[in-house]
């Protein structure tokens, strides 16, 4: 349920760039009215047909039915009988008046924010390091890959098994060297730290990935021209390279924010969202109405799952936005 | 944007054609199958076509003169199908479901009583019946019964100096954890994770102490929780038992580093398997005796059907798994089902003596949905894993956190 709240952020911007195609034929004909007119206008429509009944399919009707589940009072007896009571706006107020709300939309906040500034920042660095093309940068970038690579759910338990609070490896080093045991997964006051750090680890190949794409994109006379001038390092990367990385960086910071913000593997798998809502985020808390107690409550679960797609959908047209102002300036 | 616009007629259509599409597809009966093939489904994916399992479905489908064509997915899954089937009108003609999510299921008005089944279900211990119990009405047959107890390691409890045998109430026990964990061994592990796990690991010290879960914050609620923030806070468990599942908490027992781990009848084989000698007991009520354990295991249940001439075969189907041989068989084919009958326990323990604390524990088991419970339980289980994680994290104290689960279940229940 809460996957979908990706695309409509990521369809926004490529259905605006499928748009010109089929549809500058389509007023064409209309303005003339001739059989020639008419037929080419049937063509498109034919080819834009697969990728029309895809997107409703896929992501129309998903989307639609989210929002009735939410707009719904359905109880397990009301979504097997198909007679649920029309709710409007109240399962909305219920999660609004939920105890659970202001932590998971501060946890959430933190969660995404401090996981993307990390992400985004480690990986540039990375990104800035393994463009110097050493030798054995390719393969140390490979490696970097590897968190992206893992099954997520190989990737949290082991992060879950490090963090422990008795036996876990972190701890053992951390005692090793004099300090306390740091109760990581099972204190209320570290629980949040520790899917973030799980979760700066994996996201970090992915901003690695296209920002050294950024990189290679950007002329490497402008560097020449800029030593040539004495722009020391620092310069250079202020200068050059963070300047001309911007669109690139947008919207990286803007998938990551997505991604980060529909996250629910890896909270639930180390944490299941505690202790008590200690870690709880939004998708994490739709994710438990829905399937986590032996009861599913789909009517709240679609509820956030909507405000998530909300969230992502308001960042969209910020970054859509941005884009433009850009493009002007 | 402005360029995109024409596009929205065509794309109106095609949402429309598409919504249409899927509503015949939803609305075409796909149905049981057809009279001489039955479906089934059952939570143990990991016996394939050709486990003895599967076999014996199979022979019990020829029995009935009928085909039986079998599905296996995971527990949560299976729930989650079984609403979407129904849903379609497209139910199985039996399944086998885990106990609690039988009354939910029951709810919806989904399944069949055993009594329009035609099933005879006298002979079924009644702690067990109740589990799958609404409204008086029986829905379906437990097909066998797991329960918790306690493993320990017997080489830890005799280096301690520690008599398993000497641990009748919950002082005795925090007793011998004392003498364990002083010896320089680690005490217990347990699970209390936020699921379902940690609400099923924590009822038997909550019935233990008389607690009710209509009322959760009772004194004897509170006093069954700090018995185990007490175990934490003495460093008889470790603090890793908040994230702990049961399987987790297992590996840590079978480390050979723990005195005590609370663990289920699922894991006998593996127990017996151990680089060190273990055993089991039961698990002690407050004052003494054994504490009413939670019963866990899967009920046979067949879903409503259109064509209400299917009952018959399907209950002959259901009665040739649920004789005392077909309970025997059922126990030894999983390692950890005792049968739901007397006759069947017999059996069973004629067969294998060793099960014996493990009869007497799922004979002294309570279903989780029982005293009438039914749907309420799941939303009363939220509030009471989430009442057990706050005060075992040391967010709030025991009583604080049992007062705010219960506010929570009342508020949840309505």
């Amino acid at each position: 349920m809460t996957t979908t709240s990706v695309d409509p952020a990521g369809r926004a911007s490529d259905g605006g760039a499928a748009g010109p195609g089929p549809a500058a034929p389509a007023r064409d004909g209309r303005r003339r009215r001739n059989p020639a007119g008419a037929a080419r206008r049937w063509t498109a429509i034919g080819f834009a047909a697969p990728l029309l009944a895809y997107l409703a399919v896929f992501y129309a009707y998903p989307l639609w039915r989210n929002i009735e589940l939410s707009l719904h009072d359905y109880t397990v007896r009301a979504f097997v009988q198909g007679d649920p009571a029309f709710a409007g706006f109240e399962k909305y107020a219920e999660v609004f008046t939920s105890n659970a709300f202001g932590p998971a939309l501060v946890n959430t906040a933190l969660f995404t924010l401090v996981s993307i500034a990390f992400q985004y920042a480690i990986g540039l660095a990375l990104a800035v390091f393994f463009h110097a093309n050493f030798r054995l940068s390719g393969v140390l970038r490979a490696l970097f890959l590897v968190p992206w690579l893992l099954p997520l759910i190989v990737s949290s338990s082991t992060w879950a098994w490090m963090l422990n609070s008795d036996h876990g490896i972190i701890n053992s080093v951390i005692e090793a060297f004099g300090g306390t045991q740091i109760n990581w997964l099972t204190s209320p006051d570290t629980a949040l730290t520790a899917v973030i750090i799980a979760n700066i680890w994996l996201g970090v190949p992915f901003n690695l990935v296209i920002l050294y794409a950024g990189l290679q994109q950007i002329p490497a006379e402008v560097y020449e021209a800029a030593s040539i001038d004495g722009a020391t390092a620092p310069q250079r990367f202020w200068r050059i390279t963070f300047p001309l990385l911007r669109s690139v960086s947008a919207i990286t910071l803007l998938l990551g924010f997505v991604y980060t913000l529909k996250v629910v593997d890896v909270i639930w798998i180390m944490t299941t969202g505690g202790p008590g809502d200690a870690s709880l985020t939004l998708a994490v808390w739709s994710y438990r109405e829905a399937f986590g107690t032996g009861q599913p409550d789909f009517s709240p679960a679609a509820a956030i799952g909507n405000l998530l797609i909300l969230i992502a959908l308001v960042f969209g047209f910020v970054h859509l936005r941005m884009q433009r102002t850009w493009e002007r300036s | 944007m402005r360029h995109r616009k024409p596009l929205a007629r065509p794309a109106a259509a095609g949402l429309t054609a598409a919504a249409l599409a899927l509503a015949a597809a939803c609305s075409s009966d796909g149905g049981s199958g057809d009279a001489e093939t039955y479906t089934w489904w059952d939570p143990y994916p990991q016996h394939t076509d050709d486990s003895a399992w599967a076999e014996r479905v199979d022979a019990c489908g020829e029995e009935a003169g009928v085909t039986i064509d079998r599905t296996a997915s995971d527990t949560t899954d299976l729930t989650n199908q079984a609403l979407l089937a129904a849903q379609e009108g497209t139910s199985p003609d039996i399944i086998l479901l885990d106990n609690p999510a039988v009354s939910t299921l029951a709810d919806t008005g989904m399944l069949t009583t055993v009594d329009e089944l035609g099933l005879d279900v006298t002979g079924v211990d009644e702690n067990l019946l109740a589990a799958g119990v609404v409204d008086d009405a029986a829905y379906g047959i437990p097909v066998g019964a797991n329960t918790l107890a306690i493993y320990y390691n017997a080489e830890i409890l005799e280096a301690a100096g520690v008599d398993p045998a000497s641990i009748t109430d919950w002082d005795t026990l925090t007793a011998a954890l004392a003498q364990v964990t002083g010896n320089g061994d680690k005490g217990m592990t347990f699970a209390a994770i936020g699921t379902e796990e940690g609400s099923f690991q924590f009822l038997p010290w909550f019935w233990g102490a008389g607690a009710d879960l209509r009322d959760l914050d009772s004194p004897e609620a509170v006093a069954a929780l700090e018995l185990w923030t007490g175990w934490l806070e003495s460093g008889y468990a470790p603090n890793s038992v908040i994230t702990n599942s049961q399987n987790t908490t297992w590996e840590e027992f079978l480390t050979g580093e723990f005195g005590f781990a609370l663990n289920g009848t699922w894991q006998v084989n593996s127990a017996a398997e151990a680089d060190f000698a273990t055993g089991v007991i039961q698990i002690p009520a407050r004052e003494g005796g054994i504490a009413p354990a939670p019963t866990g295991g899967e009920f046979l249940i067949a879903p409503v059907q259109a064509d209400a001439e299917r009952y018959d075969i399907t209950r002959q189907i259901v009665e040739c798994m649920t004789t005392p041989e077909g309970f025997v068989e059922t126990a030894t084919t999983f390692a950890y089902y005792v049968p739901p009958t007397a006759e069947g326990q017999e059996a069973l323990l004629e067969a294998e003596p060793e099960l014996e604390p493990w009869v007497t524990a799922v004979r002294e088991a309570k279903g989780r949905t029982s005293d009438n419970l039914g749907t309420d339980y799941p939303k009363i289980s939220e509030a009471l894993w989430t009442a057990v994680q706050h005060a075992l994290s040391g967010s709030a104290t025991p009583a604080e956190a049992l007062q705010q689960a219960q506010a929570d279940a009342e508020a949840a229940l309505g």
